[in-house]
């Protein structure tokens, strides 16, 4: 980093987060620390509990540095909490950190930052962000492959992630911790956060959580020739591609293989016949311009890039309505709907979308 | 603090630091200033030196007030929606009811009206709103009182008030006051509540029978000193720092207009505007608050520090973010513009140089963020 900018690093109140702070600072920015109060307010766990902020706060005290909390608890409930409910309600797979990450920090968040008179947004993610020769930025895996995030900022787009900063990128998790360690912060040994931060143990976790705000949908398990084998107690909590839950399967394991949250019915058959040859891909974000050929899929925060070719979708007459079709070089388990996939060039994210 | 609150209390930090309820000479001494003390406040307060409860702080206070209260004789506990949390939260938490307020914040008289019957116990208004500055009218509540709910206590939280009212004559008609020190100049975590002799009060903290059994608990003896030294100071500059508070905050307020559009004064009746001068006579001096459209008050507040000017919009929770006001709310003010709220406090230290500061800085961050929408 050649010159000096004036940095807003979110502070989740992570160890993450913290030593992107203190890394910016040893290059000589400007740093700002804030913490977006999202969601809840006295929850134990998850995100914007007050020790989270309490934490976050001590951390910028140690380093030196201001600490603000913005409020965007509104736009979180619209833009991450709604969607949420409404995906399960239709028998899809949500994404609430890609939206948080889409909707909050690398927009409202990025907005407010450039209004105040910020250069940039840093964030503690584990990810890169890297310049081609062409003078066009990608997002790039992390150093620490296992803690690789690069998955949950696959939509940034040009004009982000010239204003983005990722410092903790290229660093792996046990060096984080080490640096930590030595500046004292109390973030140090802080277990890494888990799951969807709204949704808490305490208060009954996932099901209870949908179970307060989606009225219960009891379910008919079909096989693939529509007989009915079985029950489930919530259509809505069922995702395709789930084995848990769904019946005996008398030596063969059942896996749903689609849901009609609607009709209440979830299509379930073996292994088999939850695979697929192509996945079509929808609301697609390009880093830069469509990207089609040899890539790589991911379609998980830390699934496993599988080869596959990618051609987009042409209607009936030659035109396209932006979506891909993602053609696996081996057959692969079905995505489920509203999953989020994301496309590679190697380590560099392409682009991104939902599952059809 | 007031520099004379900080001098009156160090002795008891230092020489003087003797518990008052000991039996030798040290503690005599340290009885002695809190009698002193107490004898003071009465007098500032208008109340009996044995209707004081110390407390430490408001909130103290007005829990010890609604609960105490609501512990000794049951039935309803009745206040304005526009409480400070330290009475709504006691309250809610007693199944009270909540009464609402007119478009500029005043307690609604017809609704108190309705709300109240044989039931209730305790009625709360406050004397000043903390976030908008608009003052109650305690004496018509009071009449309300009596006539629909005779039996009920009426308590006041007047913590916002001290420093701008002579509250011997607008708490004269409450039966329980609270008041907290660092509203007018003196320390934080130190405050009062006034029990006027018969008030049935069960107390909230147990132990040595402190402030004869209402409040148990050594007494914060350099803080009550410097409390009543602050009050003293307070009022006897009360009726000159009004005068020119009140300019100074007429000169913020219609600078702000003539600078800004959209601009909406919290507190006033109507909308406003076209020339005509706002009446601002239910509003004390020293609070400034208004609400601005597109724009949000965490983003000015920090373009404002930038410039040292240190104002606040509503209230902040725990974590420091700023939550949506209830008083707005309460007021029927949008959540949009609720969110743009400003409020630039004034005070005995204030001076014209800082109205001036405020004048120079609050337009262009305004326009800044409406610039990045």
């Amino acid at each position: 980093m050649s010159t000096a900018r004036r940095v807003l690093v979110a502070l989740s109140g992570g160890v993450d987060s913290s030593i992107a702070a203190a890394l910016l600072l040893e290059e000589g920015h400007d740093v700002v620390g804030v913490t977006m109060k999202l969601w809840g307010g006295e929850s134990d766990s998850g995100c914007c509990s007050v020790s989270d902020v309490d934490d976050a706060r001590r951390v910028a005290q140690q380093l030196g540095i201001d600490h603000h909390v913005f409020n965007f608890g509104d736009d979180f409930t619209r833009h991450v909490v709604d969607p949420y409910v409404a995906a399960h309600a239709a028998g899809c797979t949500p994404n609430p950190c890609i939206e948080c990450n889409r909707h909050l920090k690398f927009d409202r968040l990025l907005r407010r930052a450039e209004a105040l008179g910020f250069d940039a947004v840093a964030t503690g993610h584990h990810a890169r962000v890297v310049t081609r020769c062409d003078g066009t930025r990608r997002v790039a895996r992390g150093a620490d492959v296992r803690k690789d995030q690069s998955y949950v900022l696959h939509m940034l787009g040009q004009d982000q992630l010239a204003r983005t900063l990722l410092p903790v990128g290229a660093l792996d998790k046990q060096e984080v911790r080490a640096r930590a360690e030595e500046l004292g912060l109390r973030t140090a040994a802080k277990p890494d956060s888990q799951d969807v931060c709204f949704i808490t143990r305490a208060g009954g976790g996932r099901d209870a959580f949908l179970g307060r705000r989606i009225p219960r949908r009891r379910g008919v398990l079909v096989d693939t020739g529509g007989v009915a084998v079985g029950e489930v107690s919530d259509v809505h909590l069922v995702t395709v591609g789930q084995r848990r839950g769904l019946g005996p399967g008398n030596g063969a394991p059942r896996y749903a293989l689609a849901v009609d949250a609607e009709a209440g019915v979830v299509t379930v058959g073996g292994l088999a016949a939850l695979l697929v040859e192509e996945t079509v891909v929808g609301e697609l974000v390009w880093a830069h311009e469509p990207a089609s050929g040899r890539l790589l899929a991911q379609c998980s925060a830390h699934g496993t890039p599988l080869p596959c070719r990618v051609a987009a979708v042409r209607g009936p007459d030659g035109g396209g309505d932006g979506s891909v079709r993602v053609r696996w070089t081996e057959p692969q388990r079905r995505v489920a709907p509203g999953q989020s996939i994301v496309l590679y060039d190697g380590d560099e994210v392409v682009g991104g979308g939902v599952a059809r | 603090m007031r520099p004379e609150a900080v001098e009156a209390m160090l002795p008891f930090l230092r020489e003087r630091f003797a518990n008052p309820s000991g039996a030798h000479a040290w503690a005599r001494d340290a009885r002695r200033a809190l009698d002193d003390a107490r004898e003071l406040l009465a007098e500032l307060i208008g109340a009996r030196p044995g209707e004081i409860v110390f407390t430490a702080g408001g909130t103290e206070a007005d829990n010890l007030a609604v609960l105490g209260v609501h512990d000794a004789r049951g039935g309803t506990v009745v206040c304005s929606a526009v409480e400070h949390h330290a009475v709504l939260e006691p309250v809610e938490s007693r199944g009270g009811r909540v009464v609402p307020v007119d478009g500029r914040g005043v307690i609604d008289l017809d609704a108190l009206a309705a709300a109240l019957d044989e039931s209730v116990a305790l009625v709360s208004v406050m004397l000043v709103n903390n976030e908008t500055g608009v003052v109650q009218p305690l004496e018509e509540v009071a009449a309300v009182v009596r006539r629909h709910a005779p039996g009920a206590v009426l308590h006041t939280d007047a913590v916002q008030g001290f420093q701008w009212l002579d509250v011997t004559r607008h708490t004269a008609v409450a039966d329980l006051v609270s008041l907290a020190a660092h509203k007018f100049g003196g320390p934080k975590g130190v405050g009062l509540l006034v029990v006027r002799d018969g008030v049935e009060l069960a107390p909230r903290l147990l132990g040595g029978g402190q402030e004869r059994n209402r409040r148990s608990g050594t007494q914060n003896v350099a803080g009550i000193v410097a409390m009543a030294e602050a009050a003293r100071c307070t009022a006897a500059t009360r009726d000159e720092v009004v005068a020119r508070t009140r300019v100074w905050r007429d000169r913020l307020l219609d600078g702000l207009a003539a600078a800004l559009e959209g601009v909406h004064e919290t507190g006033v009746a109507g909308p406003g505007g076209a020339g005509a001068p706002v009446d601002r006579s239910d509003k004390v001096a020293g609070i400034a608050h208004v609400c601005i459209d597109g724009i949000e008050s965490e983003a000015l507040l920090f373009l404002l520090e930038e410039v040292e000017v240190y104002a606040s919009a509503a209230s902040s929770c725990a974590s420091g973010a700023m939550e949506p006001s209830h008083v707005l709310a309460a007021m029927g003010v949008e959540r949009a513009l609720a969110f743009g709220s400003l409020r630039l406090s004034l005070g005995f230290a204030s001076t014209a140089a800082d109205v001036d500061a405020a004048l120079a800085a609050v337009p262009p961050a305004v326009e800044r963020l409406r610039s990045f929408g």
